[in-house]
């Protein structure tokens, strides 16, 4: 079944214990503020100096006050240094704080095989040996680290249209280009697509990066709610019914703008449905696979294999190379007349650096490997391996009692926690026990890495 | 061994009351005026229990009884 997404209610007991946690802290903050307002406590974070008093206050809003108070008290759980190649196993360096966690201070230990289930490194491509590293420091020889130039002047090496083909052909697209950076793909290719008299459906819990494209576009953003079909079916009904504002013209374009897992729900999107709408409402469809690419489906094609559909019903397939494939970059791929039109009017391409030449390599021998085409099996093993891992940790997690959230096949697994206590405690402890564990705000996500012995 | 697990199940206990109320974040002045301030309300709780609710427990039982038992009374008497 793969329509499995489960969104667990909060239990009720729970959802008050976390209230009761969070309100404690809370009086305590304005105990603490009272304190630092009056000198009777040193005051350790930022604040206007006396002249700028009278101006507009800068640090009194709650999220200011979030900082100070709470999450400096839980703060050395998260960015956390490493001094190793983030595989399955990494390095950490030990810090302590004697000032509870306002200054930090490395005791210059290095706790060393941590179970690493924080990075994104989903097939295990980012080593230290192998195959891919040989590749890239014989690249890294031959062509240098840098590229010092734009794609559009002198930075577009032979390497780079080698790896253009080879990502069209993994995806089974007619071309495909290829960018420097995954976050700023998406935001700079979304204002070459769209612009003012553009209507954008953007999910509700997309990335920053999508969000920040789609403003800069200057088009219009309606929201529809997270991976729900009858709200997109509404706002596209609107839109062709209604059209423009103002004006009542219709819509110059209608994109669509999805991803196809969620990082932080772990969610998969409900592609079949997406593109039915799409095909009977005559809109494009923008898929961002930064974290699918690779991860899902029998051969690692992403979220268009996993269901089974054909790619030529995507516009515009966007990716990253950061996740899967162990480097760094994010490519767009589709049909010929588009990628033609992106290379000439993208901003990456006029003004932003390409891909330096070993991560290139890089990503081109990790494909290969991925597509079976160096001659061994080992990319098709991994893949499989990261299915078997997924539903195994999905299952084990639940059956200890944790509420996961997410489709059954994502290897994003987000656990939740609630209690603030309960999240500090719980990254001091794993840590004792050899794991290192991501965690962003409310959530622990622990993302699962190819164990390799 | 009884008492061992008994007192890892209270150590337990006290573990999840740091989790849920935060103490366990917090620093040692503070844990220390939250729990004054627990413990004295606490307290102060018990003392107002253990002083008036024997009283109000006894004047609700006669206000019932007075409600309900003056029958009961009133047959004693005949039949004496």
């Amino acid at each position: 079944c793969f329509f499995f997404i489960s969104f667990e209610e909060t239990p009720m007991l729970v959802a008050v214990l976390t209230y009761v946690g969070y309100g404690v802290l809370t009086l305590f903050g304005y105990l603490r503020d009272f304190m630092r307002q009056w000198k009777i406590e040193k005051c350790q974070n930022a604040t206007e100096r006396a002249e700028q008093k009278d101006f507009v206050p800068l640090y009194q809003d709650f999220e200011n006050f979030y900082n100070r108070n709470l999450y400096t008290r839980i703060r050395d759980s998260w960015n956390r240094p490493i001094c190793s190649v983030p595989g399955a196993k990494v390095d950490m360096m030990e810090r302590v704080s004697h000032d509870y966690n306002w200054t930090f201070t490395y005791t210059g230990r290095v706790i060393k095989d941590i179970i690493n289930m924080g990075s994104y490194n989903y097939l295990g491509f980012a080593q230290k040996a192998g195959t891919c590293q040989e590749a890239a420091a014989e690249v890294l020889s031959q062509y240098g680290a840098g590229v010092c130039s734009t794609r559009q002047e002198m930075g577009n090496l032979d390497k780079h249209e080698e790896l253009e083909e080879l990502v069209a052909r993994f995806l089974g697209v007619e071309s495909a280009m290829a960018y420097g950076m995954g976050f700023a793909t998406n935001s700079m290719n979304i204002p070459a697509l769209v612009g003012k008299g553009c209507l954008i459906l953007s999910d509700e819990l997309n990335h920053a990066s999508l969000v920040l494209g789609a403003r800069l576009s200057g088009a219009t953003i309606r929201i529809f709610k997270h991976n729900n079909m009858q709200s997109l079916e509404k706002l596209l009904k609107d839109a062709i019914v209604h059209g423009q504002p103002r004006t009542r013209r219709p819509w110059k374009k209608i994109l669509i703008l999805v991803e196809g897992i969620y990082s932080m729900e772990g969610s998969i999107v409900r592609l079949p449905e997406v593109i039915a709408l799409k095909k009977k409402y005559k809109s494009y469809l923008y898929l961002d696979e930064a974290h699918s690419i690779g991860a899902l489906g029998p051969s690692g094609r992403g979220v268009v294999e996993y269901f089974g559909l054909s790619p030529e019903d995507v516009d515009v397939m966007m990716g990253t190379f950061t996740k899967s494939f162990g480097a760094a970059g994010g490519y767009i791929g589709g049909k010929k007349e588009l990628i033609d039109y992106l290379r000439t009017y993208s901003h990456s391409a006029v003004y932003a650096t390409s891909l330096s030449p070993p991560v290139v390599e890089q990503v081109i021998t990790s494909m290969k490997c991925i597509m079976g085409e160096d001659g061994t099996t080992v990319g098709k093993a991994r893949v499989q391996q990261l299915a078997e891992n997924t539903r195994y940790f999905r299952r084990r997690l639940k059956e200890m009692g944790f509420i996961i959230y997410g489709n059954e096949d994502s290897p994003v697994v987000p656990l939740m926690l609630y209690m603030p206590g309960s999240n500090f405690t719980t990254t001091c402890h794993v840590l004792k026990i050899g794991l290192f564990v991501f965690s962003f705000y409310l959530y622990v996500k622990c993302i699962y890495v190819l164990k390799r012995s | 061994m009884d008492i061992k697990s008994l007192k890892n199940y209270l150590y337990w206990l006290y573990c999840q009351f740091e989790l849920i109320t935060c103490s366990y974040l917090m620093e040692p002045w503070e844990k220390l005026l939250f729990y004054t301030f627990n413990i004295t309300m606490l307290v102060m709780v018990l003392y107002t229990a253990y002083i008036f609710v024997p009283v109000h427990i006894s004047t609700a039982f006669q206000f019932f009884l007075h409600l309900l038992g003056n029958q009961h009374e009133n047959t004693v008497s005949l039949v004496k």
